[in-house]
């Protein structure tokens, strides 16, 4: 991606989450900052941004939302337009006391049992997959597998069509990929996606069905229906949210296995441990990193945050410290004790983890269960990994035996 | 033995339920509540001890008689 931000030289005091350094491998960065003095780095790009590190800080910010606003929770070099509480898309972009309406509106679509519904589909579609390319000796784990999977998932419960796939990626990645673009650039993405919503949403009001679209059109918070903002913001939301995070999940988990032959004879002979091997892998390699807003100059722990600075909530680094976990770089694939927070920490916890946890599970099974232990990586080089917010591979050669 | 959520700190990352659903459930809404009053039976007690270990919100407390 072309970055319109130097290299970084000086992760202490001018670290960017978009250099390419941090994206190939951002977890020494994150000990050597936590293991300072300093554990709260600070950079002046995108108009100032702090990062701590250790659990301690990264969950004591979550937890705060009197100081800390969750109005924008991608950095970028622009600050959000809508206003708090509701903000762009709620509710991850809302705060109290409006934030807790509009998450609850979600919460049942997404249960457990909501979600177990849509697991023999999940199944069948991860089946489907590699059907398609049966026979070959080269797969790529991240184009041809993982990231169909949550596109599939979503399309389905939102009532999209599912031709429009590559649509959607294509919206996902611009959202969450592209921050180091230009603003004006990133508005007209932004725009292509408005567009593309507003024709599902149009009809969906012609023609209601089940789903969640239509779900979140005749909902109603306090007595009155959602405005159009909310609405379209959500549906952007759930499509945005699930897609990039799952995918990553699923291809850092089948990195892991085709890397590490131990686990991999492991897991195809033990089928039980599944479980703990996604909770571990979801621990090891969690894929986001959240923001917050800094919303009045205020000291964090002897930081000087000023108003409208940025702090970014790396999860992945609190699942690292090892004030929490035991040998925190090792990964144990039956890790008995894992309170690991890839998917947040306090009122805005994702939403959609049950869903995200099944799709996991379902994903790795069906390729377990298709190539046992007999995969590999074709070539540890050819291996990319995102940037920015959401980490996980994009390409991912494996060689089938 | 006996477990109890604190549905203060309870935000439904649903991981007791999903470990031991002999020792709790969550409603619609994820918010996760302990069964029989709390009450773990001996061989329950394991289980118990890793519903407490994983829930990432520190929500469940574990009393040992
Ligand atoms: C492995 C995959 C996933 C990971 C690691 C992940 C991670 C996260 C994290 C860390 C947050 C917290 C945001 C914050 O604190 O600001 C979050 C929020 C959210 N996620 Fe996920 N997510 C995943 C998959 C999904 C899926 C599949 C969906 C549903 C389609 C989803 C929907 C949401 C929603 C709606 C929120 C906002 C919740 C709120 O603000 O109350 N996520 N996610
Ligand atoms: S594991 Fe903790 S946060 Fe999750 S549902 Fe159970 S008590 Fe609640």
């Amino acid at each position: 991606m072309a970055g319109i931000h130097p290299p970084v030289t000086d992760w202490a005091n001018d670290f960017d989450h978009t250099d390419p350094v941090w994206a190939a491998d951002p977890y020494p960065i994150w000990a050597d900052i936590r293991s300072s003095g300093c554990p709260v780095a600070h950079s002046e790009r995108y108009g100032g941004v702090w990062l701590p590190t250790s659990h301690d800080d990264i969950s004591a910010i979550a937890y705060d939302t009197d100081h800390f606003t969750s109005q924008s929770v991608v950095v970028s070099e622009g600050r959000p337009m809508m206003p708090a509480p509701q903000g762009i898309a709620p509710p991850i972009s809302s705060d109290p006391p409006f934030h807790h309406g509009a998450r609850r509106l979600l919460l049942p679509a997404f249960s457990p049992k909501a979600v177990a519904v849509l697991e023999p589909f999940t199944r069948e579609y991860c089946n489907e997959l590699l059907d398609a390319v049966d026979g070959k000796d080269v797969i790529d784990a991240a184009v041809d597998y993982a990231q169909h999977i949550p596109v599939r998932v979503i399309a389905k419960m939102l009532g999209f069509p599912p031709e429009d796939a590559d649509t959607f990626r294509m919206f996902v990645h611009n959202a969450l990929e592209g921050v180091d673009l230009p603003v004006e650039k990133r508005v007209e993405n932004f725009g292509l996606l408005d567009e593309y919503l507003r024709a599902q949403v149009d009809d969906h009001i012609a023609n209601p069905r089940d789903d969640l679209t239509t779900f979140l059109l005749n909902a109603e918070m306090d007595g009155q229906p959602l405005n159009a903002e909310h609405v379209g913001g959500t549906i952007a939301l759930l499509l945005i949210a699930g897609i990039d995070t799952t995918w990553s999940a699923i291809g850092a988990s089948l990195w892991h296995l085709a890397k590490t032959p131990a686990d991999r004879e492991r897991l195809a002979s033990e089928p039980a441990l599944m479980p703990f091997a996604v909770e571990e892998f979801l621990r090891a390699y969690a894929p986001v990193t959240m923001a917050r807003l800094v919303k009045d100059d205020f000291e964090f722990n002897g930081c000087p945050m000023k108003a409208n600075e940025w702090v970014l909530l790396p999860f992945p680094a609190a699942n690292r410290d090892p004030e929490v976990f035991e040998n925190p770089d090792e990964v144990v694939i039956d890790r008995v004790e894992n309170r690991h927070a890839a998917f947040g920490l306090g009122i805005h916890r994702c939403a959609g983890s049950n869903l995200a946890r099944m799709e996991m599970q379902v994903a790795i099974e069906v390729w377990m269960d298709r190539f046992g232990d007999r995969f590999t990586l074709a070539n540890p080089d050819a291996v990319t990994w995102s940037g920015g917010q959401v980490r996980g591979p994009r390409q991912l050669p494996i060689a089938l035996s | 033995m006996k477990v109890r959520v604190d549905q203060q700190k309870c935000q439904g990352h649903n991981r007791c339920y999903s470990l031991a659903p002999e020792l709790f459930d969550v409603d619609d809404y994820g918010t996760a509540k302990e069964l029989n009053d709390g009450v773990v039976p001996p061989e329950l007690a394991d289980k118990a001890r890793l519903a407490v270990a994983n829930c990432p919100e520190y929500a469940i407390e574990l009393t040992e008689d």
